[in-house]
């Protein structure tokens, strides 16, 4: 009988290293993978919202006046903040196009908010100013950075649900498993705000 | 056992590697060329005993071109291709320069954002390094900065002990540094009983010897990253320790 026995591990052990080898584990890998740099994207975003009130608070005491704006910052922010995207709901296109949205209408209220502070000096060489600005900068590239990790994580995820031979498996055992939205591409408001010296 | 089949069919996916990267050669990559021989190795010497102190990596690197990307990008994609800094804490530091854009970044890996701050970088750049620039002193608008970044690095060490374990990457584990020699052991395991089962029949030939032990301890550097290195002295081997960046620090221009 030993032939058998020899065959039977053999079998087993070629069909976990086929299982693997023909990409079962790399779906859920790949989802994973790009769950967490979803968070890193919302954390990112998070971090840029929290800088947010110091910000409003070091301008409005030097350009009062400039109300509407203020308070279209603040606004925004407080959406922004509302709207978040849980990493089970990322195979829904429409709930991350509201984040984005969200985050974008943020990112032009930002955007104007520096361009009027601008027009006072005594704002632009305030050292508490100079510091916040440099960490908006910092975090807008952060989350450049955050935003492309995780478009080029679901792009290999979405790829991997519809190329062989992981296909085999996306059909099969994770027929459940649908594409993730993936960020639309980086539009205008987006862009971080310019910032000149 | 699920996780030594996961590694083993996990695909590396390379990342989209677009731009054209110069070669980590040594501590200073001068590539755009602006650099007298003596500066570099002023600076080489400088870097090197920052890391032997810190484990800190800082890295100055000049490009020809940024090749249509700003700076921001190529300095991130730059950063990971070479890995800076030591895996676990990413302690890594890069000082971009792009004479032809007149560009210039410090980007800071993940564990040091806590002590080499946005603001902070962005204070060294436009203080320290700009006004070099501004009068086509590159060499000099180069020490001023890595004598600042240096600084910042160093100066507050309370704080620095605080902050260094900031952002660790989770792979610290025994598991993980066991995870090869279970492999290993995995393979030898499996030859063995099919060695032994062979013996009797004599249908199976020798035993199979997979040639692996011999080649993987040749190399002293094996898995310990970027403080590996730093005997002092050749410059070969220089290399990164896994370190990555999330875009943290500052650039300007001048």
């Amino acid at each position: 009988m030993k032939f058998p026995r020899r065959a039977a591990l053999l079998a087993v052990v070629l069909m976990a290293l086929g299982l693997s080898g023909c990409g079962y584990n790399t779906i859920p890998a790949l989802e994973e993978q790009a769950k967490a740099k979803w968070a890193d994207v919302q954390n990112q975003y998070q971090r840029r919202a929290d800088l947010i009130p110091n910000l409003v608070a070091t301008v409005q005491g030097y350009a009062k006046q400039e109300k509407d704006v203020l308070t279209s910052v603040v606004e925004a922010r407080a959406k922004a903040t509302s709207v978040l995207v849980d990493a089970s709901q990322l195979t829904d296109p429409e709930k991350v196009k509201q984040f984005q949205d969200a985050q974008n209408q943020l990112s032009g209220a930002l955007g104007r908010l520096l361009a009027v502070s601008e027009a006072y000096p005594d704002l632009k060489s305030n050292a508490n100013f100079l510091a916040l600005q440099s960490q908006l900068e910092g975090t807008e590239n952060r989350i450049a950075v955050a935003r492309r990790d995780y478009i080029d994580a679901v792009r290999e995820y979405n790829l991997s649900l519809r190329t062989f031979p992981t296909m085999i498996w996306a059909k099969t055992v994770f027929a459940g498993n649908k594409p993730m939205a993936e960020f639309t591409a980086t539009d205008a408001a987006q862009a971080p705000p310019q910032v000149k010296f | 056992m699920w996780l030594t089949i996961v590694s083993f069919c996990l695909v590396t996916f390379a990342a989209l590697a677009a731009l054209h990267f110069p070669e980590l050669t040594g501590r200073v990559v001068d590539q755009a060329n602006v650099l007298p021989p003596a500066t570099r190795s002023a600076l080489e010497t400088k870097l090197a005993d920052l890391e032997n102190k810190s484990g800190i990596q800082l890295v100055v690197a000049t490009v020809a071109s940024l090749e249509d990307s700003d700076v921001e990008t190529y300095a991130n994609q730059l950063f990971r291709n070479w890995k800076l800094g030591e895996k676990p804490k990413n302690n890594g530091v890069l000082l971009l320069v792009a004479p032809k854009e007149r560009k210039v970044r410090i980007e800071v890996g993940y564990g040091l954002e806590g002590v080499l701050t946005d603001a902070l970088s962005n204070v060294i750049i436009t203080n320290q390094i700009v006004p070099k620039f501004k009068a086509g002193d590159f060499a000099g608008g180069i020490e001023r900065g890595v004598d600042g970044i240096i600084a910042a690095l160093t100066t507050d060490t309370s704080d620095w002990q605080k902050k260094k374990q900031v952002r660790t990457d989770e792979q610290d584990s025994a598991f993980a540094a066991l995870l090869p020699f279970l492999i290993v052991g995995l393979f030898l395991f499996v030859f063995w009983m099919m060695h032994r089962h062979a013996r009797g029949r004599g249908g199976w030939g020798g035993p199979v010897f997979i040639p692996m032990g011999s080649t993987w301890g040749s190399g002293s550097s094996w898995g310990s990253g970027g403080s590996s290195w730093g005997g002092g002295g050749g410059f070969g081997g220089f290399s990164g320790g896994g370190g990555s960046s999330g875009g943290g620090g500052a650039s300007g221009s001048w």
